[in-house]
Parts: C-alpha cells; structure tokens; sequence
C-alpha cells in the first residue's frame, strides 16, 4: 500500500478522533453514520473533489452536497482538516451562534452546498443543478451527493431518480451509505431495501459497489465513476456505522446517539492507538 | 369623489380571462428579457399555461411528472446554478404536497425559486374538494423568506410575472382557472409588496385578492347606490404585508372586511386580523371559506353557495355597519 493512502488512513483516524470530541462535547448528535462515512469524506475532500478551501464559492468547483444532513459532523470535521477553518471551531457544534448548527445550514457556513436534515431532497436538488449546468454548457463539473440507505425510505428519492434517468444527468455521482442501520433498527427489518442493486439498475443507473471504508477502494470507484457518460452513477458503498470505535460498531443504538465523557475517553483511546497497534503519547 | 382610480369602469363590456393566462404570457415575456428564467412543470403543463414558454424556449422547460416534491427540489438545484425556475403544478399539489421540501430546500436554503399554483380557490368547480385549494396563502405565508402573490386578474398576472423574474427571494404566486373579469390596465401599477386602493370610501374597506376584487368592487357599486361609502383595496401581495397602506386606509374607515377565495384561517383575513390587532384593532368580517371544505359544482354556483359572490359582500357590509 502506497504511503500516499497510508497518509489519508491517518487523515482519517483524527477526523474521526474530532468527530468524537465534537459530539462528546455537543452533548447530542449522530455517532454511527459520520463514524462510518469518513473514509468516504476523507476521499472526497484530500483526492476526489476539485475545491479549493481558500476560496468556497470557486466557481469551477465539484458540489458535494451531504442528502442525510445529521451525518454532517463528518463534513463538519473534514472540512476544517482540509482548511476550510480552524479545527478549533470544530468544539461550537450544536452551540447558539455556531456555524456549526446541528444540521447544515448553507448560509451559515461557506463550503457547504445545501442545507439539509429532513432527509431525501438531495438528489433533486444535483438533478435541478445539473440540468442548469447542462443548459450553460458545463461539462467539467462532478456534483456528489451523499445520502443514507435508510434516507431511501423516501419517495422524493425515487422520483429524483427516474428524472435524473431521464435526463442522462452522467455528472451526479450518488453515493449510498449502506450501513444497513437506522433510527429504529436494522434497515431490512425497517423497511426492506434489497435488492438494492436491482432497484438502482432498474431507474436507469450505473451501480458500483465498494467497500466504503477502504479509502484507496473508494477513491478508485469514485474515479470510474466520473468516465461513466450517459447516465448517472450511483456508488453503492458498503459502510460500517461506527466504523473504528469497537463498541459502536453495527450497533443501530448509536445512530442518533453521542459518547458520554466516559465512552469518549475509550473511544479517543482506541482510535489514538489504531486498536492497540501504537502506543498513544498522551495517555 | 375619485372612483376607480387607474382601473378600469366595471360594466358589461368588460373582458373576461383567466389569471393563469397572464401567467403563461408573462413568463414568456420574462424568459425573452432574461435568458436565465427557465421553467418546470409537474404534468399539467397546458393547464398551467406554462405551455406557452415551452413552445417558446423547448431547451429551458423540463417535464417533471407527476412529482410535486422532486419539482421543487430540482428548483433550488436550479436556482443554485443561478437560475431563475418557475415552477408549476394545482396549488393543491404544488405548495400543496410538498411543503417540506419547500421550507427546507427553498426558504431556509434562500433559493429564489417560484412557485406557481394554479387552480386555487372553490372556482376550480366540479374537480371538487381535493382540487379546491384553500389552505396554500397560510401554507406559504408562514413561512420565512417567502413572498406570496395573489393576482387579482390576467394582465396583474402578467405584471407580477414579470416582477417575480426580477425578485431576489422565493416567491409563490396564486392562479386561478376560472375566467375572471380584467379590471384592471396597462396602466396600473403593481410592484410585489404593495396594496393598491382601486376605490376610495368612508365608511368601510374590503381588502379583497384575487378574483374576489372584482366581486369587492361590484359590491362597493351596489352599496354606493344605497349611500353607503366603500373603499376598495386590492391585497396583491399578501407578504410582505403593506402595512402603511392598510392602516392608512383604516384609521379613516375604522370598519374592515376581508374577501378571499381560501380559508380565512391563516389565509388575508388572517393577515389582516393580526396586523390589525397589534396596530389599529378594528371590528371586521371575514368574508372566504369558514373552515371547511368545498364540494363540486360550476364555479359560479360555489361562489354564491359559499357566500364570496358580490350579494354576499353586501349583505356582509350591512350587517356590520348595523352591529
């Protein structure tokens, strides 16, 4: 494995380390989903998206728009790694007058694309920009958009899904966080989403499949993706929620759920150390 | 006595249109003053008269189909593109069905997207209850960023258009489908945010919108000739409220009614009542649906039934000057 993805490995590791103390801190907030989706935003955001941190609205830019808004701890956290502000403003999420609101606001903070929370708008909101894109002859643009497996409960999805079909809108990128849990337990138990490859194929869309938390994978996937023309491209990424915190780990409990100080010490610990691997300097 | 100042002399000449075909020319006109106003509709495009710009710029109209959430959130992608998207459906339907999607996406994500819904109001007819809708201007009025709009006939329909391309905000604009009665002129002014008095009285203003200002003024004849003295005003947009224009014409008239084609819960009357309430409280009647649904039928037939009609105004008129 090369040194560049060990690196982004490591990128990761803090992210996830700051999306702990955030949340520990916030008192309230999504765990599991942000835990298991910070590969993903780690190869967004450090090889992925075309952006520029010192200048939000660059007007070339890739849009990333985050679909499932209460996972936004993660974007929050990539966001100030890759410098778009400081990671100590990280410490005001959730807090009266924060940028940081508990989910995303646009106008709050340059850098995001949407504001998002009630779940299934941001597929129509790529498929509204890429149809204005093509309109303006703009070919060299990607737009992403990040949405939970369990957030495709919602028709506004599927309706998204046959216009973006219709269209042949080939610069969305979609990416399903397939990590099988939401608010009220599994998602095969929720509400059966299998086949979720079929049901992709079947509106229309080229369906990749990745493991989610495998940086070099994703970002491989990612890149596939953006040669695809013709029609849009959803990647199916197959996620762990909780992803590098043993006890979270596939627990449905620690979706909507934050660490108390106690279960932030193990956790901190646990990712410090990569389980165990390295001793931490700060213990 | 200045009577129909800038509008037109009620009588049997009068042309009669639907508000939405002013819609459907106006949007053509703006899409040829601005080529970034595009338009998308949810499967009822002729009804809407979107078709007019769809024949007109084929490239800038999208078929959406019948899905009234994805149509608004494709409007906010647009407009986040820099776009200027009117977007169309029944108002049943469209803020109807979607009101979520529209607080989330288009209020408080600041997109300027406009909301078109036709066919409000009982006079839809026989399409009947499901198809009546009453409850869109409180839909749409609470929520903030959103400017509301109901025009009182076609060519305010056009004019509004027009001004909607040039607004910066989200904007929701009510039609209706029925044929109306043009009352008013090339000459009338109509900025968003501003009421107009079309008559001037002493004893009484009707704030009326929409169709329901021509039956106002009908209304404000009839009483006229019973020596009763009625001030006319026209609520074209119903938020922002123009407050100045409202109070002014209170303090003189001390007695107030309010007629609208929708609910007058949350709906003008509600406007009205609490801007009243709070500034100027004034004894008022609420002419409109009282909290209950329609029921087919022609639309001239659910206007009396439902008491908007211009008798109805009258009646209403007497007895509060009686109280």
């Amino acid at each position: 494995m090369s040194l560049y993805i060990e690196n982004l490995k490591l990128k990761a590791d803090s992210i996830r380390q700051d999306i702990i103390k955030m949340l520990e801190h916030a008192g309230s907030g999504h765990s599991a989903g942000p835990l298991g989706l910070t590969d993903i935003f780690t190869a967004l955001y450090f090889n992925v998206l075309k952006h520029d941190p010192k200048n939000p609205d660059w007007d070339e830019r890739d849009i990333l728009l985050l679909s499932n808004g209460h996972c936004v701890p993660v974007r929050y956290a990539t966001m100030a790694h890759a410098g778009y502000f400081d990671t100590k403003e990280l410490m005001t999420l959730r807090q009266l007058g924060s940028r940081l609101q508990g989910h995303p606001e646009r106008l709050r903070l340059p850098g995001l694309e949407n504001t998002s929370g009630p779940l299934g708008c941001g597929l129509s909101q790529a498929a509204g920009m890429s149809l204005a894109m093509r309109l303006d002859k703009i070919k060299d643009r990607y737009i992403y958009v990040v949405m939970g497996d369990g957030e495709t409960d919602e028709g506004n999805i599927w309706e998204a899904a046959m216009l973006a079909s219709k269209y042949k809108l080939s610069n969305i990128i979609a990416i399903l966080d397939r990590n099988n849990i939401q608010i009220d337990g599994p998602t095969e138990e929720v509400m059966p989403l299998e086949n979720v490859v079929a049901k992709w194929q079947s509106f229309g869309w080229k369906v990749l499949e990745t493991d989610g938390n495998n940086i070099e994978e994703v970002i491989n996937a990612l890149n596939f993706a953006k040669s695809i023309e013709n029609s849009p491209v959803i990647l199916i990424a197959h996620t762990i929620p909780g992803k590098g915190v043993d006890f979270m780990e596939n627990d449905y409990h620690w979706h909507g759920t934050p660490p108390n100080a106690q279960q932030a010490k193990i956790a901190l610990k646990e990712l410090r150390t990569l389980r165990g691997k390295i001793r931490s300097e700060s213990e | 006595m200045s009577i129909f100042r800038s509008i037109k002399k009620l009588g049997p000449d009068m042309k009669f249109e639907p508000i939405r075909e002013g819609f459907g020319k106006g949007l053509v006109s703006a899409g040829k003053v601005n080529s970034q106003v595009v338009a998308a509709c949810a499967d009822l495009t002729d009804s809407t008269k979107m078709g007019l710009f769809k024949a007109e710029f084929p490239d800038r109209f999208f078929e959406i189909g019948v899905a009234e959430q994805n149509l608004v959130t494709v409007g906010s992608g647009l407009a986040a593109m820099g776009k200027i998207p009117f977007v169309s459906s029944y108002a049943a339907f469209s803020p109807g069905r979607n009101w979520e999607q529209i607080r989330t996406t288009i209020c408080l994500n600041d997109r300027p997207v406009k909301i078109v819904g036709s066919h409000a109001g009982v006079s839809v007819g026989p399409d009947g209850a499901t198809h009546q809708m009453l409850e869109d201007i409180a839909l749409m009025r609470v929520l903030p960023n959103m400017v509301v709009i109901v025009p009182c006939d076609s060519l305010q329909a056009e004019k509004a258009t027009l001004a909607m391309a040039n607004d910066k905000r989200p904007n929701y604009l009510r039609l209706a489908r029925e044929a109306t009665a043009v009352i008013t002129n090339e000459q009338t002014p109509f900025e968003i945010g501003k009421s107009y008095v079309y008559r001037e009285g002493r004893d009484l203003t009707i704030f009326a919108c929409g169709s329901l200002v021509y039956e106002s003024l009908v209304a404000a004849e009839v009483l006229e000739s019973e020596g009763i003295s009625v001030e006319v005003v026209n609520v074209a947009t119903i938020k922002p409220l123009d407050q100045k224009t409202i109070l002014s014409s209170v303090s003189k008239t001390r007695l107030v009614i309010t007629a609208e084609e929708a609910q007058i819960n949350g709906g003008l009357g509600g406007a009205i009542s609490e801007l009243l309430s709070e500034h100027l409280p004034t004894r008022m009647h609420r002419i409109g649906m009282q909290d209950r649904f329609g029921e087919s039928g022609e639309a001239s037939e659910l206007i009396k039934h439902f008491h908007l009609d211009s008798g109805s105004i009258v009646a209403s008129a007497k007895e509060l000057l009686a109280q």
